[in-house]
């Protein structure tokens, strides 16, 4: 059996089972990590990409303020090139209550966070696009992180650390000894072939799946999908975080993200069968535009480039049905002594931000069963390309290089830039033109980021994440992909420019509108595109 | 729920890339970025940090073909141009300012202008400039004239202007005033001849389209505010201000308000070229020009790029072709290559000289007598790279006037119009 023997298997690519992964790996297990997709195509892609300071929690959840807190220093550390030191207000609006500033104020000192009421005017003057009537600010280390290059980086550091790693590749059922489980039953989603492989430990970093995953091996994980609508605008409209100083409520955060700026999120209680099939509403795009102006009134006339919707996974623990009052805490579950299920953990609920604790609380348990002596080291532990020295260096050499491509991607790969090859006009040459991928970084990404279709590239890269939403990039990018006009390629430049659609159809007014008629002219009328009919599962 | 279109002009491109096509510079010069990536999509990148601004930017020549050619009316030219102005860390040198300060070094030379001239063609002179200075040794200087066209003005037809009835202000710009004050005089003649007497400012200044391009936004903002009180000063008195040079006309209209954030909506519509004015004028019966029976000549008409942004070339070109002995050709509308100043430096001048070869060559290939521009670095370049002479439509018109005839055919219009 000898290949199809772990220490440990993951299920799910998304930054949960991304960092239980490097950290199982770097304690010297034998690790596999699995995903049916592919990295980051779950909640993990569709967020607000906040470096949370806790402070949206010191009030009502001091336990996930305080993790927050110590998660968000740390991953200013070890993901400096995944994250925008940016800062971030807590503002009151006139209709606000302004008592509630002391409160928050007072709650995040004790949770630990470093939060200073500042004179409204201040405020204005540090964040030129932040409401103007505003009565109150606090000051917070918010930040914004990007969770695409987060998952990737893990993903690379895991495997240097010896894990491998199969996306498109779906656990269908567990290998049970007695009630242990031993093992997984898997299936190739592209090929359709399956395999089977062993492990001591099979931990389930599902997200909200982790729940349909844990009924599988027998054991049940109610999980609350929560969903949260969000809006991508054209530009950077903010420059620091920008919060609504109250309780936590709708379209309360406006996240500035590379080139773009967010605002999320609604949330409403949506039934379990319906999280694979996520839309946005036109009533939550009406409270997203609505409240979002109130933070910075020039979203009101900011190109919206699309809308998004994820699925919180909380793990159901109350009845309340917005789903906020919930805990963001961690829950990590030995199914042995739960369930009864030797050889299962299950690791949940938690966030973006703390990952990596949830990542650690895992693999101390799996490494507690394994019997491995052996202590985590990602808390200080730079990611592959936050080196400082690396990034620092690589930034020096392509800053001081004309033109505009290399310079983004610094921003994507840090200290890693340097493996892409732009040393020719070819390699430099720019595949997308609104985000500045060069054909030397989706090399890159096709030869080391586990880049199967446009829609991997996407999130590799940026590839179709601006404001052309893959009108120019994505035809350019799946002929080099596929080195030419293939059939392959054809179908993938259609489901990719569907899935583009998708998200621009809420939101089709204005530019965004002629922008999506101009690129079906040119995708339908003169390409014929719309001869391939979409498949199944655009992930 | 209602939306509107963005606010944010850059986010009103819809990526069709039409203004690559059009630009001139990256058309022979690959390490410009182009209209649409300097422009639109670079604005993204230096909202988000402004180290993403690229120094190649330098290379957008301010032609604004890009903005002509934008389907969506995004202002391409404008977006480069202003990121240069608030981004470039390259501080503009003695070079930048030599060629840029057309008052200070025009009122120089012109007191001394003979021996500017002589001194500019010596060859140790130009190999001086050239390897100290970086303006390139192979570039002709227009010369600088010996009486400026305010002194002559002063001296020779102010008084004569006082009876006319109806005026215009004349913005003479640097050239007519300090190179070539027969462009001036024969604007005084034409529209003397058509019945009106020429006011001049009351204090013209530089436009600033180079002190702009050169990085001298103070300088170019000081200046201009001086023009505007003039202007509102003339439109005040209902005379509408007019030039001679598209260049002028086009930054005091538009740059103005779009680079240096100048509010000229009183007074833009007031400020035009003199052929868009005379032509208005023919063309709705209130004036006639007579020619001369023995003029005959061959002109090919070059647009400059900043007429062809005001989309004004139709004037010219129309009274051109109403002078009987004029065989017209009508040139591509095309870059030159010059773009100010911007031909004049070392670095520049491969690219200046062969943006401007397809005109060249059409010119070369057309044989004319002449050729007319409306703008003189145009002429300066075309006259320099091929040879042929090159004159203002308004001194071919002048050139062309029987003025007598002119004066006795507008004097009965009058009469005519009195009587009804």
């Amino acid at each position: 059996m000898k290949g199809n023997n772990y220490d440990v298997i993951i299920i799910g690519g998304g930054i949960t089972g991304a960092g239980t992964a490097r950290d199982c790996a770097m304690r010297g297990l034998r690790t596999l990590l699995v995903e049916r997709y592919d990295f980051t195509s779950g909640a993990t892609g569709r967020n607000h990409g906040l470096l949370h300071s806790g402070a949206r929690y010191a009030v009502t959840d001091r336990e996930s303020a305080t993790e927050c807190i110590q998660e968000n220093m740390i991953l200013r550390k070890i993901a400096a090139h995944c994250v925008e030191e940016t800062g971030g207000l807590f503002i009151t609006l006139p209709e606000d209550d302004l008592s509630y500033q002391a409160l928050f104020a007072s709650a995040c000192k004790a949770a630990g966070i470093d939060a200073e009421i500042i004179d409204p005017k201040e405020a204005i003057s540090l964040e030129k696009s932040v409401n103007p009537s505003i009565i109150g600010a606090v000051r917070v280390p918010d930040g914004a992180v990007d969770p695409f290059r987060l998952t990737t980086a893990n993903v690379v550091d895991a495997r240097g650390f010896g894990a491998e790693v199969l996306t498109y590749t779906e656990v269908v059922g567990f290998i049970r000894d007695g009630e242990r489980v031993v093992g997984v039953e898997l299936r190739d989603n592209i090929t359709k072939t399956r395999s089977r492989k062993y492990a001591g430990i099979v931990i389930n970093a599902g997200g909200i799946w982790g729940h349909r995953i844990a009924a599988m091996a027998g054991a049940t994980v109610n999980m609350f999908p929560a969903k949260g609508a969000l809006l991508i605008f054209g530009h950077r409209v903010n420059n620091m975080v920008i919060n609504r100083c109250r309780k936590p409520s709708d379209a309360d955060i406006l996240v500035p993200g590379d080139t773009i700026s967010l605002i999320g999120t609604t949330s409403s209680r949506i039934p379990y069968d319906e999280i694979d099939y996520m839309s946005v509403t036109p009533e939550e795009v009406e409270i997203l535009m609505r409240e979002g102006r109130k933070l910075a009134p020039s979203l009101g006339t900011t190109r919206v480039l699309r809308a998004y919707a994820g699925v919180r996974p909380l793990v159901a623990s109350d009845n309340d049905p917005s789903g906020r009052s919930i805990s963001r805490g961690i829950v990590c579950l030995d199914h042995e002594k739960r369930d009864g299920i030797p050889g299962f953990i299950t690791i949940t609920g938690g966030k973006l931000m703390t990952y990596r604790l949830m990542a650690e609380q895992a693999t101390d348990l799996a490494c507690r069963k394994l019997g491995v002596r052996k202590s985590c080291e990602t808390a200080s532990t730079p990611l592959p390309g936050s080196e400082k020295k690396a990034k620092k260096k690589e930034a020096k050499r392509v800053f001081s290089m004309p033109g505009l491509g290399g310079k983004a991607a610094v921003g994507r790969h840090g200290g890693r830039n340097g493996r892409i090859d732009n040393s020719d006009r070819n390699g430099a040459s720019l595949v997308c033109e609104c985000e500045e991928v060069s054909v030397g970084e989706v090399k890159y990404a096709l030869q080391e980021l586990d880049t199967r279709n446009l829609i991997n590239l996407r999130r590799r890269t940026r590839v179709g994440m601006g404001t052309c939403q893959g009108e120019l990039c994505a035809c350019r990018a799946a002929g080099l992909m596929a080195n030419g006009c293939t059939a392959k390629a054809l179908e993938d430049l259609a489901v990719f420019m569907n899935e583009r659609w998708k998200g621009m159809q809420p939101v089709a007014w204005g530019e965004t509108l002629s922008e999506a008629q101009f690129t079906s002219w040119i995708y339908e009328g003169v390409c014929g595109l719309s001869r391939f009919k979409e498949k199944k599962g655009g992930m | 729920m209602e939306y509107n279109t963005s606010e944010n002009n850059f986010e009103q491109c819809m990526k069709c890339t039409v203004c690559t096509v059009y630009c001139p510079m990256l058309a022979v010069n690959p390490d410009f970025p182009g209209p649409k990536q300097a422009g639109p999509d670079g604005e993204r990148y230096r909202l988000k940090d402004p180290s993403f601004y690229d120094e190649a930017l330098k290379y957008c020549l301010n032609c604004k073909r890009c903005e002509i050619s934008c389907p969506s009316n995004v202002k391409i030219g404008d977006i480069i141009q202003k990121a240069r102005l608030d981004y470039s860390a390259i501080k503009p040198g003695l070079r930048e300012f030599a060629l840029s300060h057309t008052d200070l070094i025009g009122t120089a030379a012109s007191v001394i202008g003979p021996v500017v001239n002589d001194v500019l063609k010596l060859g140790a002179v130009q190999y001086a400039m050239d390897t100290m200075m970086g303006v390139d040794r192979r570039r002709t200087f227009p010369e600088y004239s010996r009486e400026r066209f305010t002194l002559w003005f002063r001296r020779n037809a102010r008084a004569a202007q006082e009876k006319y009835s109806r005026f215009v202000t004349y913005f003479h710009g640097c050239y007519a005033n300090y190179n070539y004050p027969k462009l001036a005089q024969d604007f005084v003649k034409i529209l003397n001849a058509l019945g009106y007497g020429v006011h001049l400012m009351e204090k013209e200044k530089c436009c600033g389209v180079a002190l702009i391009s050169n990085g001298f936004r103070k300088d170019a903002i000081r200046g201009a505010k001086k023009n505007l009180k003039s202007i509102r000063e003339a439109v005040a008195k209902s005379e509408p201000v007019l030039a001679t040079s598209s260049t002028c006309t086009f930054t005091i209209r538009d740059e103005y308000p779009h680079l240096l954030g100048l509010d000229n909506s009183d007074i833009r519509g007031s400020v035009m070229m003199a052929t868009r004015f005379i032509f208005n004028l023919i063309d709705s019966g209130k004036a006639v020009l007579v020619f001369r029976n023995d003029y005959r000549h061959r002109i090919a008409y070059h647009t400059p790029c900043h007429l062809e942004k005001l989309g004004w070339s139709i004037y010219s070109t129309s009274l051109l072709k109403m002078i009987p002995g004029v065989d017209f050709v009508m040139l591509d509308s095309q870059c030159c290559g010059i773009a100010g100043t911007f031909g004049f430096k070392k670095e520049n001048y491969q690219y200046s000289q062969k943006i401007g070869e397809g005109l060249f060559r059409q010119i070369s290939e057309a044989e004319p007598d002449m050729v007319a521009t409306d703008c003189e670095t145009c002429k300066w370049q075309i006259e320099m790279s091929t040879g042929f002479k090159v004159e203002n439509p308004i001194s071919i018109l002048a050139d062309a006037l029987d003025v007598e005839a002119t004066i006795e055919a507008n004097a009965a219009l009058g009469t005519e119009a009195a009587d009804k």
